[in-house]
């Protein structure tokens, strides 16, 4: 496991990023709850299958086209807790969207992370033409479009994996399949078991795996990665998660799915596992978490407050990048 | 200065640009070995090679939104879609992808990328292949709609366009692909994108149109000479932004205009430029703003005796324009 | 049998048009020569005018309340012992005697009457911004211009064709005014249609009424109106007058008025600033010899402007002496044309309906009026005291093409000067 170059150093890392996450998710929550932020969409659940796969890539140099779900990912990718709670609160100086585009909503040119939309599946095409550039500029990069397995309903899922594999772009269609489209089942989606099932009707490798597990994510996602910048063409990875909470504030999960259903999958929470696991391994120990859950303490207060002072965009600057001039 | 087709122009422009800028990638159904259905790209693959002319499988989505991805990962796409008719499937990826962008990352994401579409009628192409569909476009913050009238206008603004830092439409009218013939430089050269062009001076009524429109309303114009009617011809050249400086400039100095479009009358482009110069050229009307467009029905018919009726003739033109001069 | 065609008379010097107020015989009466046929006014006399030949009226063409240009046809009158027309044309006398003027005929001109539905009107009468723009800012009224658009329509090229014609009636010209169209009939096409709903009241246009909104409009949409106002100190001449209006009255058997000392002040304004008593012409402008002040009085019939000529050659008392008379016929009616007309410059005693402001309307084509308001006692500084003084408002309006503000500024001073310069003891002789 420690040969594909997870150092003990980089897997506390990565733990760290996914306790961050959560605790960012709940830090909004707590806002939503006091009616300081409209609305939160969250990633409780995810943190695993999407720290995994930003490890896996050249952070800052891959392109990610991520959706409303990838709060972990994104944090993972270099967004610092700050401008989380900055577009959060829709502050002038976030840096998504300068308060424009509701919570959720990531895009960071500089990270290399593609601004999103709310139309589902989008960013697959984006993401293949992304890879397109870097295959005829020959950059050297992959790009990597995350997305629940509701969108993968959509024509533009099909299009961007059938246009990638003919063209055989380097480019990774990540999909992080926690069972529910807001409240709709996989089985109401799909009449096959596994999104990953479709990858042959493209002519690509469909690659299930444990969501919940980063390292195996981590590993997955490293493989496609090569295949990609080797020129062999895109690669579907299916990782199989569970949201914990509802889809966003707005929504009340009681609805469709039961406690029971619920506290089974908390079982398997891949904060609790993977920290587990690093115990288990002797990277992380009693002194080294409270040192980390302080300091994950520190920088969400931070963000809190630094978001919370920060101003608002000014009303003059509503017609602003219509246009580049 | 070779005399060149509307086609032949935009195709030299394509060629000229591919060579001038390494980041130029054609894509589109046809456009490569068969060099288009209407051959526009023709020659071009064989020249630049398959990765800068690129035959994509056939989903207009997929182009529109790899050509997202593609601009902002540093190359100038120009994706054909092989009728304007056929751009609709992609249309969430132009209107709210491509348009928002920028806006929605606050000026740090943008789309240059411009999207050919040949559209318009009278050439028998029925319902799907006979539309006009500008103002769908139009209508939208973030976009450029480009029509131009003539060859030499098809190259200068083809240029800009593929320069522009922002999505641009470019509309190539079917019919005029070969019936229209004009002196084109060879030298590269930009005609900005937004300014107007005044083909025509005239002083008893104002026609404003744009696309092959512009060569109908100068046929008319000429025909109304003859009866001492002097018609001032506006080609817009771009649909959006509107040069409302050159519309309130010929509209106040004739005093009486005529709005001419082959897309359909209600909601189309003329609507809006009748409503610019009610607001802001009103006492300088000497009569009431009057449009000829398309007809409100869904799309063009096949058959003759239907595709005619429905099409903007220079005969129509100079009728409705004599009825505007008597007023 | 011959059948003589009566046409509408010139009643006086540059009338260009009259109004047929009533016929005085109806479709198939008997008319003596030189018995009243009818009664017309024009905008300086409303005269009844005598039958040319005697005969039985036939057909009267216009109908009461229509204007017309001079020589237009407005009646006929069969002749007996003329030459014999053939039994056809002899049409059977209108069956309802009480309803004289039918409105079968063609040719006949009718009388505008308020109009509910503008639509019928056709296109005469519409005029598009521009041409409503260009028409003020030419001084042209477009109800005399001739349309050349669909339906007659008045386009902004004809305007602005008549713009650039020397024979183009701009304001209303004394002498060579060639009205081609009805005024009465422009002025109400012209106007946006009174809405009428049920139970209002439609009262038809008296002549006088008639003559006043025709020049009123003429005046506002040809003459560029320019707005002045001075205050002056009257504390002297009330002082004066309160002093000798006795003796005045035992003397001159008339009232002494505030109008007098009024008009000889606007005398003395007029002879500093000439370019005041003068009028616009086009391409020139006519500073007139004569110094005629119109005076406006109000009568049971409607505003009246009779003239004092050579007001410069009067005194205060001959002024008195002048008006008193002119404001008694006006009165009684009898005023004659001569007193209507020649006026240079237009003085309004409006204080006598106790405004203190006022923006008069020009009297056309005079180049300026001044009102003359409300005496009202008032707080005011006198030296370095404050003191109650009688005080009153001058209003000038002036047509701005020919004077400018600092002419008419100056004006106003000359008439404050002398005003102020009043005391107890200035002779008003």
């Amino acid at each position: 496991m420690l040969d594909k170059g997870l150092t003990p150093k980089v897997m506390l890392d990565m733990y760290y990023h996914m306790a961050l996450a959560r605790a960012v998710d709940d830090r909004m929550w707590i806002l939503n709850r006091q009616g300081r932020a409209p609305v939160v969409y969250t990633s409780n659940g995810h943190e695993a299958a999407q720290v995994g796969s930003a490890f896996a890539l050249n952070r800052g140099e891959d392109w990610i086209c991520p959706y409303y779900r990838d709060l972990a990912l994104v944090l993972a990718y270099g967004m610092t807790a700050r401008e989380v709670m900055l577009h959060l609160l829709g502050r002038a100086e976030d840096p998504n969207s300068g308060g424009r585009q509701m919570p959720a909503h990531w895009g960071h040119a500089e990270r290399h992370i593609l601004t999103s939309g709310s139309v589902v599946a989008t960013q697959d095409a984006h993401a293949a033409g992304l890879a397109l550039a870097s295959k005829v500029l020959k950059d050297g990069r992959v790009s990597v479009a995350y997305f629940g397995e509701g969108s993968t309903s959509q024509g533009e899922f099909h299009e961007a994996l059938n246009f990638a594999a003919v063209h055989k772009l380097p480019v990774i269609f990540f999909n992080e399949n926690n069972g529910y489209a807001i409240s709709v089942p996989s089985r109401k989606q799909m009449a096959v078991q596994d999104v990953a099932a479709r990858a042959s009707g493209y002519g690509m490798p469909g690659i299930i795996v444990d969501g919940n597990d980063p390292i195996k994510v981590y590993e997955v996602v490293k493989e496609a990665a090569d295949r990609a910048r080797r020129g062999e063409g895109p690669t579907l990875v299916e990782a199989k998660t569970y949201r914990f909470v509802p889809h966003s504030s707005d929504d009340d999960d009681r609805a469709y799915r039961s406690r029971e259903e619920v506290a089974e999958a908390k079982k398997r929470d891949p904060l609790v596992m993977f920290e587990a696991y690093l115990r288990d391994q002797k990277i992380l120990n009693d002194k080294k978490l409270k040192e980390m859950q302080q300091q994950i303490k520190d920088v969400v207060n931070d963000a809190t407050d630094y978001a919370e002072k920060a101003a608002l965009p000014d009303p003059s600057t509503l017609a602003d990048y219509v246009y580049s001039s | 200065m070779a005399v060149l087709s509307y086609l032949e122009a935009i195709r030299e422009t394509l060629r000229q640009e591919l060579a001038h800028d390494s980041r130029i990638i054609i894509y589109g159904e046809d456009v490569g070995v068969r060099g288009g259905v209407f051959r526009v790209t023709e020659g071009l693959q064989k020249e630049f090679g398959e990765d800068r002319v690129i035959d994509s499988p056939l989903a207009e989505a997929a182009i529109v939104g790899t050509a997202i991805g593609a601009a902002i990962n540093g190359l100038r796409p120009v994706p054909e879609i092989q009728f304007a008719d056929f751009i609709f499937p992609a249309i969430n990826q132009i209107v709210q992808e491509a348009a928002r962008i920028r806006y929605r990352s606050n000026g740090t994401f943008g789309v240059p990328m411009v999207i050919r579409a040949p559209f318009g009628g009278g050439v028998h192409g029925a319902l799907y292949h006979s539309q006009s569909v500008e103002a769908f476009f139009a209508h939208v913050p973030g976009l450029k709609v480009v029509v131009p009238g003539t060859p030499y206008d098809a190259k200068g603004l083809l240029a800009s366009a593929i320069e522009d830092e922002d999505p641009v439409l470019y509309f190539e009218h079917k019919a005029a692909y070969r019936s229209l013939k004009g002196e084109v430089p060879d030298d590269r050269y930009l005609i900005p994108i937004g300014q107007a062009d005044l083909k025509r001076q005239g002083k008893h009524l104002s026609i404003i149109t744009y696309g092959l429109m512009v060569s109908y309303a100068l046929k008319a114009a000429e025909e109304l000479e003859k009866d001492g009617v002097s018609v001032e011809v506006l080609d817009l050249r771009t649909v959006r932004p509107l040069d409302v400086s050159a519309i309130l400039q010929t509209a106040k100095k004739t005093g009486k205009v005529l709005i001419v479009h082959e897309d359909n009358l209600t909601g189309g482009v003329g609507g809006e430029i009748s409503a610019l110069i009610s607001e802001h050229a009103l006492f300088y009307l000497d009569a009431p703003i009057m449009r000829l467009a398309g007809p409100d029905v869904p799309a063009m018919p096949y058959s003759p005796p239907l595709e005619h009726a429905f099409m903007v003739t220079p005969e129509k033109i100079r009728d409705k324009a004599r009825e505007l001069a008597k007023f | 049998m011959a059948t003589e065609v009566v046409t509408m008379p010139q009643l006086g010097e540059s009338v260009t048009e009259g109004t047929i107020n009533e016929w005085l015989k109806k479709v198939g009466d008997t008319v003596d020569k030189y018995e009243s046929l009818l009664e017309v006014a024009t905008d300086k006399v409303n005269a009844e005018v005598p039958a040319p030949v005697g005969g039985t009226i036939k057909k009267l063409l216009v109908d009461p309340g229509a204007t017309v240009p001079i020589g237009t046809p407005i009646c006929e009158i069969e002749v007996p012992g003329g030459v014999e027309e053939s039994s056809a044309s002899h049409s059977p006398l209108p069956t309802s005697q009480s309803a004289p003027l039918a409105t079968e005929d063609h040719d006949r001109i009718e009388a505008p009457a308020p109009k509910v539905d503008a639509a019928s009107a056709g296109e005469r009468g519409r005029y598009s911004p521009a041409v409503r723009r260009l028409a003020e800012e030419h001084g042209i009224n477009p109800g005399q211009v001739s349309g050349t658009g669909a339906g007659g329509r008045v386009t902004r090229d004809d305007i602005l064709r008549a713009s650039e014609s020397e024979t183009m009636i701009g304001a209303v010209s004394t002498s060579k005014a060639p009205a081609s169209q009805s005024a009465g009939a422009s002025l109400v096409v012209e106007s946006i249609p009174a809405v009428i709903d049920e139970g209002d009241n439609v009262r038809p246009l008296s002549s006088v009424r008639k003559v006043i909104a025709e020049r009123m409009v003429r005046s506002k949409q040809t003459v560029p109106h320019a707005w002045l106002m001075v205050e002056v100190d009257v504390t002297g001449l009330t002082e004066l007058r309160n002093h000798m209006k006795r003796d005045f009255k035992e003397r001159e058997g008339l009232s002494l008025t505030y109008l007098p000392f009024m008009m000889r002040a606007v005398v003395e304004g007029l002879r500093t600033v000439p370019e005041m008593n003068a009028q616009w012409n086009q391409d020139s402008i006519v500073l007139k010899k004569r110094i005629n002040i119109g005076m406006a009085a109000a009568t049971d019939r409607g505003l009246v402007v009779p003239v004092v000529k050579d007001a410069d050659q009067k005194n205060v008392v001959g002024l008195a002496k002048a008006t008193q008379d002119l404001v008694q016929r006006a009165r009684s009616g009898r005023l004659t044309l001569d007193d209507l007309s020649g006026g240079t410059f237009t003085v309004d005693n409006t204080g006598a309906v106790g405004t203190v402001l006022t923006y008069p309307v020009i009297n056309a084509p005079e180049a300026g009026i001044v009102t003359f308001e409300s005496i009202v006692k008032r707080p005011a500084v006198v030296g370095n005291m404050i003191g109650i003084r009688e005080m009153v408002n001058l209003c000038l309006s002036f047509d701005h093409r020919v004077v400018d503000g600092a002419e008419a500024g100056r004006f106003l001073q000359v008439i404050k000067k002398h005003l102020e310069a009043i005391g107890p003891d200035t002779s008003i002789y």
